[in-house]
């Protein structure tokens, strides 16, 4: 057998995606229906609890215009549950805190887990993580905008944003490897990916957005513009 | 010349380099491949059209092989 033969049936013999799915067995594979799914529930789920607080704050004015005031505090309640949904959904992408390593080693670490990372990335892609710290993967559920312990997942048309907790379970990686875990795994396994990875959030991407730090969105613009790229 | 690295704290580690034609080399690199896997690190390597594979027995062509630790939802 040929070294380059050989080097093939070991990989299609790992064809079968993700290995940390073995952990989340009793989960469905993500695919695109089921991205659907999600969000039609998650608009359900939203309004189910917003929607007591915009009737109340209706029917307060409407029995009586003097209760205006009790009527914006209900209508600020239903606000403030959706933001801090969003505000749950945008923490996946912000940077952990450092690791334990002294100074000059973690910035020795760091420097060589960026080289590799780089390996990894276009021109482009290095670029937008030189200036947000974030990582942009087009692939088949959307754009993906990955972080060192979470994603945001646009899909096409650019209207929706899905937040996923997931990171690798050493702690003590620089923030560079942090990210190159997850970008290969998405890369091997996209909806495996998806599928493992926690839902913090979805919902509308204006209100994501809003929540992120400026560089961060930076990162999700290009992720909503690959996303219109890709599936107009 | 491939190359076998562990991503690990210190950026990345490598583990082993060898050439198809260098047998002694190739051996090495298997059973230090052998010993990741073992200790719970996953093999990945990624390909030049931007996918990648997982692989559980060392592919002696790939230019490059990664080693990682699992991920999990946080």
């Amino acid at each position: 057998m040929t070294d380059a033969l050989a080097g093939r049936r070991a990989r299609v013999a790992a064809a079968d995606g993700l290995p940390e799915l073995a952990t989340v067995w009793w989960r469905p594979r993500t695919d695109e229906n089921s991205i659907r799914r999600t969000e039609r529930r998650w608009l359900a789920w939203t309004v189910t609890q917003t929607a007591p607080f915009l009737a109340v704050g209706a029917l307060l004015v409407a029995l009586k215009p003097l209760l205006l005031p009790m009527s914006l505090l209900a209508v600020a309640q239903a606000w403030i549950i959706a933001e801090l949904y969003a505000a749950r959904g945008a923490a996946v992408v912000r940077p952990r805190r450092l690791s334990g390593l002294a100074a000059g080693a973690r910035k020795t670490a760091e420097r060589t887990a960026l080289g590799l990372l780089g390996d990894l990335l276009d021109h482009r892609g290095r670029a937008l993580h030189d200036s947000t710290g974030l990582v942009l993967e087009r692939g088949a559920l959307g754009a993906w905008v990955l972080g060192e312990a979470g994603a945001i997942l646009v899909p096409p048309g650019g209207r929706r944003a899905h937040c996923y907790c997931v990171k690798p379970t050493d702690a003590d990686l620089p923030h560079a490897d942090r990210v190159a875990h997850l970008l290969l795994a998405l890369r091997a396994d996209e909806t495996g990916f998806a599928t493992l990875a926690n839902l913090a959030f979805c919902g509308a991407r204006w209100r994501v957005r809003r929540r992120l730090e400026r560089s961060a969105r930076e990162a999700l613009d290009a992720a909503v513009e690959a996303s219109a790229l890709r599936y107009a | 010349m491939s190359r076998l690295i562990r991503m690990d704290q210190t950026g990345h580690t490598t583990l082993a380099e060898w050439t198809a034609e260098d047998s002694d080399a190739t051996d090495a690199a298997v059973a230090a491949f052998r010993a990741e896997l073992d200790q719970g690190y996953y093999a990945v390597v990624s390909d030049a059209d931007g996918t990648a594979s997982h692989v559980r027995e060392l592919p002696v062509d790939a230019s490059l092989v990664i080693l990682r630790r699992p991920i999990a939802g946080g």
